[in-house]
């Protein structure tokens, strides 16, 4: 079980948390000419890396707040987490 | 012959003065306070305790700890029935019964031992090829009869009466292992003020120093040991835990712990657990959990009486209990002669059979000094004795040791073995840390840590005691230092010990002359030596493929004692060194855990929370039969007299469509929504429009996912200007929260916007039927309720007695219908009030499947139909997606396959017949007679019985849906070889038009 800071709480346990993907996507704005593929590759291509991920976690079980986690896909090791209005330190 | 096998000191830890009594395989022994099962039988003389899995061959003890192998047995009886329990971990306690299994009719003669005479027909990998043909005969005959042969316990039919806890801890040091190195850097990292957590498997604290001449400081081992435990438990920073063991090392550094709370009570109280499973989140964890002494493979050794020599020493030093009485040591090593030494103490003088030429090691030295001659360069060629062991077979090794030159029988009662040790690495590599191989030791060490765990003293491959009192006192000042600043060491002590020369690579006897005895390297899953070469020969070369086609190392005990010797065997016969082999993966549990104890207090009704709305007395009261809904418990229906469900449900759907029903609606989700942006947000969030939703109304919308599918659907009103109130569906409320605040906190941060969940704040009753408004005008005579007053999709604020309730006119039931909300805590005020008023209308709850049947008649879609795979037009709402403005999943929309005109979309069926049911999850299918496989057009969602037509009814989501009205078709379901002949219908079965709600 992972321990994961949410930037607002602290340290907490992985059970307090849900995992929200890839925090790298755009939403493409409203009202946007999109081709198909461009929407497709938002809705469904994610990339799958061995190593550094940066992804959302929402802290369901607690503040209900939404932030970024950069953790190693592989080890599982967490290198920064932040505020989505912040950027990683490492 | 009770107790015959005790030694005369004492010296150990039992308490000679407390006898308990304890059966076995029916027959009543004694042992005494401090012994364990394994102690307690040894010293009766007994070690036959088993069968073996596959050959049903008898076994005896092997091991003294969680090494043991063969020792498993069935504990209590009835609901306490507890198998696959290894003896040499049971503490005994009085009462205690026990007995063999894999076993019939008795452990003395069991019919299954015919398998070591057929065991030619059992190779490794036996069940790939040898029970293969016919084939029909694997599931009725082969399979159930090797299941039944190969069985180990039985687990309990009936559910297990204890209790179990979990605990959670957090702590900067966490010492797994009381041995020297753990001692000693528990007391470094609790003296220089770190939180400590200790624990130790065993029911005392000390491991090797307990059974070790040794001396630090100038207190022997074993005091030194005590010495440092009181000092710890006298510090406020420490937690020590005895029967403890930590079996589990996950991400993140979070261990898990078993600890066996009164187990060895003889009756505890009620409300002491069984077993407690701690949770630790450690900052460092330090693995000092020592190392396990290693067998030797030679003919038949696996029989009753052949032990290691550190478990007959421990059973001497601790248990006060002889092996046997005429032993003999066979060794590679100098270790072994502690074992000797200490028979030698008992007046037994050993029999010494030793691998290497010649060795000088003071223990050696001290065994020879006392007249004892040493046999060397010799080894254990094969042993007799059926049920117990009665002689060995003793050969002379040629020079290359690869086979015997003279042979002897000696009689014997017991061997003492020993093929040197194997640091314990399990918890490292299951923290990720990459071994290395140890080329002095033969064995793997922890190398490359992933986690912050530091191997120590004996399972970081350092045998001397110097060494493990150095590396635990310096390791724990430098991990505590981390927590703490107080900078404060603690000094090693000065140790004696013997020294030890070094052990002999051999690990595997040469055969008899003229002989296959089967040499057995992993006991417990009876894999020889034959095996592996078998399975070499086969063409397997991965470790990982030898493991599991011979199954070496695959049993219960996690091949403790057989893991290294099967990798010496492979490297040898490969000619590759050890490293090259590799070795497999260690996973947790480290020992088996209790189902119980991992399961802890969630069982019975705590297996989930409930939740219940604040009518739910009310609901009990008045006869209602629930259902889950998620967590929430629903009623159902409420069945009067000897009603069944059908007539109840009927009966309760009917009376809305005629006079007036009542429906405990509070567990729809609930969210307020404030913001300048909300309306904004609202456009974004649903397929329809929003913006000009005027204040004082409420409007039904759809939200997609970005992937167009429907997510879920719900009435939301307007209360003030900048202020909502949504609701959403029992089953996705949580999912929709969350959905809104990954939008307003990750995609458009830009939005005023706040939303949060009101759910358990108000309570909602739905009031529908005809009837309703008379009914709610008696109640609220203030208010207008008439279709001027409030018309269908408004909603009004109003009181009784003082309490604030908002009245919504929405329906679900497709009746003229209302919605009560009030506070949480009125919600049963408020039911009881309308049940009250509604007496005069012949009001009548309704539960869940009343409210199915109502809305499925309508053709109003809910989860059955919105199950993640249908778009707007699919179920008929595609007038609710707003072709001017963007929304969260409208792209997706237009892409090519959501636009085809032949999409399964929604229709309605009636069977034929009028009367029979169609089963939910039924294929729609065009020809009934046509052969395999046929084309499926589609599947059943919802059914129902019409109550306005008095016949089946059910939605059906169908190719082409539109265009197959008026057709007749076939609803099958091959599960139930039901064929039911349907016309397809529109889905708004009852008042297409719409006009009863607005009535």
């Amino acid at each position: 079980m992972l321990e994961i800071k949410c930037p607002y709480c602290g340290k907490r346990s992985q059970n307090e948390f849900s995992y929200g993907g890839d925090a790298t996507i755009k939403r493409p704005q409203l009202g946007e000419e999109i081709s198909t593929e461009d929407w497709d590759n938002f809705v469904y291509y994610r990339d799958n890396p061995r190593g550094k991920h940066s992804e959302l976690w929402h802290h369901v079980s607690g503040c209900r707040q939404w932030f970024k986690v950069s953790r190693d896909t592989a080890t599982h090791e967490i290198f920064d987490t932040c505020k989505m209005n912040e950027d990683f330190n490492v | 012959m009770s107790n015959s096998f005790r030694t005369t000191n004492s010296t150990g830890l039992i308490n000679k003065d407390k006898k308990i009594n304890f059966t076995f395989n029916g027959t009543i022994y004694h042992g005494y306070e401090g012994d364990t099962l394994a102690s307690a039988l040894i010293a009766n003389g007994v070690h036959l305790v088993g069968r073996s899995f596959k050959y049903h061959r008898p076994r005896g003890f092997l091991g003294v700890g969680v090494e043991e192998p063969n020792a498993m047995v069935q504990l209590h009886d009835g609901n306490k029935s507890e198998p696959n329990i290894i003896a040499t971990e049971v503490e005994l306690v009085e009462g205690l019964k026990a007995k063999s299994q894999n076993c019939w009719p008795s452990v003395q003669f069991d019919i299954g031992e015919i398998n070591n005479v057929l065991n030619r027909f059992f190779p490794a990998g036996f069940y790939y090829k040898t029970f293969m043909w016919p084939k029909s005969f694997w599931m009725k005959i082969y399979e159930p009869f090797i299941r039944k042969a190969a069985g180990m316990g039985k687990a309990p039919l009936l559910p297990d009466p204890d209790r179990y806890e979990h605990n959670y801890e957090h702590c900067d040091v966490l010492v797994v292992g009381s041995g020297p190195s753990g001692l000693a850097s528990a007391l470094a990292a609790a003296k220089n003020g770190a939180r400590v957590i200790l624990a130790e498997d065993k029911p005392n604290f000390g491991g090797s120093l307990l059974t070790d001449e040794v001396t630090i400081g100038n207190m022997s081992g074993k005091e030194w040991a005590s010495d440092t435990i009181s000092q710890l438990k006298s510090m406020p920073n420490v937690i020590l835990k005895k029967r403890s063991q930590v079996f589990g090392y996950y991400d993140h550094n979070m261990t898990v712990m078993i600890e066996r709370v009164s187990d060895h009570i003889e009756n505890p109280s009620k409300y002491t657990p069984r077993q407690r499973l701690h949770y630790i989140r450690a900052g460092e964890v330090i693995v000092s959990t020592g190392s396990i002494e290693r067998p030797i493979s030679f003919g038949n050794n696996d029989r009753p009486g052949i032990v290691l020599a550190s478990a007959a020493k421990e059973y001497m030093k601790v248990y006060e209990t002889l092996v046997g009485k005429k032993p003999i040591i066979f060794t590679n090593n100098d270790t072994a002669y502690s074992t000797a030494l200490e028979f030698i103490k008992n007046d037994i003088e050993p029999i010494i059979v030793d691998t290497r030429d010649s060795s000088n090691g003071e223990l050696v030295k001290e065994v020879q000094q006392k007249g004892i001659s040493i046999k060397f360069n010799s080894g254990i060629a094969d042993t007799k004795g059926h049920l117990k062991i009665n002689s060995a077979i003793i050969g002379k090794l040629d020079s290359s040791k690869e086979s015997f030159i003279l042979e002897e029988t000696v009689e014997c009662d017991c061997i003492c073995m020993s093929g040197g040790w194997t640091p314990t690495v399990h918890l490292s590599s299951q923290a990720g840390n990459k071994l290395k191989f140890n080329d002095d030791i033969d064995a793997f060490v922890p190398d490359k840590k992933r986690q912050k765990e530091t191997a120590i003293g004996a399972a970081n491959g350092s045998f001397t005691l110097n060494q493990s009192l150095a590396e635990g006192f310096q390791v724990g000042f430098d991990l505590s230092n981390k927590f703490t600043d107080q900078n404060n060491p603690t000094n090693s002590p000065n140790s004696n010990e013997p020294s030890y020369e070094k052990h002999e690579k051999l690990w595997c006897m040469p055969l008899p002359s003229g002989k296959k005895p089967k040499r057995f390297i992993d006991f417990q899953n009876d894999v020889a030596v034959s095996d592996v070469e078998l399975a070499i020969r086969e063409g397997f070369r991965s470790i990982e493929h030898v493991k599991r086609y011979t199954t070496l190392g695959m049993a219960g005990d996690q091949g403790k004692t057989s893991n290294l010797n099967g990798l010496q065997y492979v490297s040898k016969i490969e000619k590759k060194i050890v490293p090259e082999v590799g070795h497999t993966t260690f996973r947790p549990p480290y020992t088996p855990v209790t189902i119980g104890a991992i399961v802890g207090r969630e069982v019975g009704n705590h297996y989930l929370p409930t939740r219940k709305s604040p009518i739910h007395t009310w609901h009990e009261e008045n006869n209602a039969v629930f259902v889950a809904a998620g967590l929430w418990q629903r009623p159902r229906y409420y069945p009067r007299g000897s009603e069944d469900m059908n007539t109840a449900v009927n009966r309760e759907a009917a009376n809305v469509r005629k006079n007036v029903g009542i429906c405990d609606v509070t567990t729809l989700g609930k969210i307020d929504i404030k913001g300048p942006d909300a309306p904004e947000f609202l456009n974004r969030v649903y397929t329809n429009a929003w913006l000009k939703l005027p204040v004082g109304k409420a409007r039904y919308g759809v939200m997609l996912r970005e992937d167009g599918m429907v997510f879920d659907d719900g009435t939301t009103s307007r209360l003030s200007e900048n202020h909502f109130h949504m609701t959403t569906t029992t089953a996705q409320a949580a999912n929709v929260l969350s959905h809104l605040e990954y939008y307003l906190q990750v995609v458009w941060p830009d939005l005023d916007v706040n939303v949060l969940s009101t759910t358990e704040q108000w309570s909602g009753i739905a009031v529908a039927g005809p009837k309703s408004r008379d009914l709610l005008s008696k109640l609220f005579p203030d208010v207008d309720m008439s279709n001027e007053g409030l018309p269908f999709m408004g909603l009004v604020d109003s009181s009784i007695d003082g309490i604030k309730a908002r009245i919504y006119r929405i329906s679900f039931s497709g009746e003229l219908a209302y919605e009560v909300n009030v506070e949480s805590n009125y919600g049963l005020y408020m039911w009881k009030k309308i049940m009250e008023v509604g007496q005069s209308f012949d009001i009548q709850p309704y539960g869940t499947e009343a409210l199915s049947t109502l809305r499925i008649e309508m053709g109003h879609v809910a989860g059955a139909e919105l199950d993640g795979r249908t778009i707007p037009f699919d179920v008929g709402l595609n007038s609710m997606v707003s072709q001017k403005k963007d929304f969260i999943g409208k792209r997706s929309l237009s892409k090519d396959a959501f636009t085809e005109s032949d999409r399964q979309t929604i229709v309605g069926l009636v069977p034929l017949d009028k009367k029979t049911k169609i089963p939910e999850g039924s294929h729609i299918i065009e020809d009934n007679s046509a052969v395999a496989p046929i084309p499926k057009l589609g599947h059943v969602s919802s059914s129902c019985w019409s109550v306005e037509y008095n016949n089946p009814f059910s939605i059906a989501i169908i190719k082409d849906g539109k265009n197959k009205i008026g057709k007749n078709l076939y609803a099958v379901s091959p599960l139930k070889d039901i064929s039911i002949p349907v016309e397809v219908v529109s889905s708004h079965y009852v008042d297409p038009e719409g006009s009863r709600v607005r009535s």
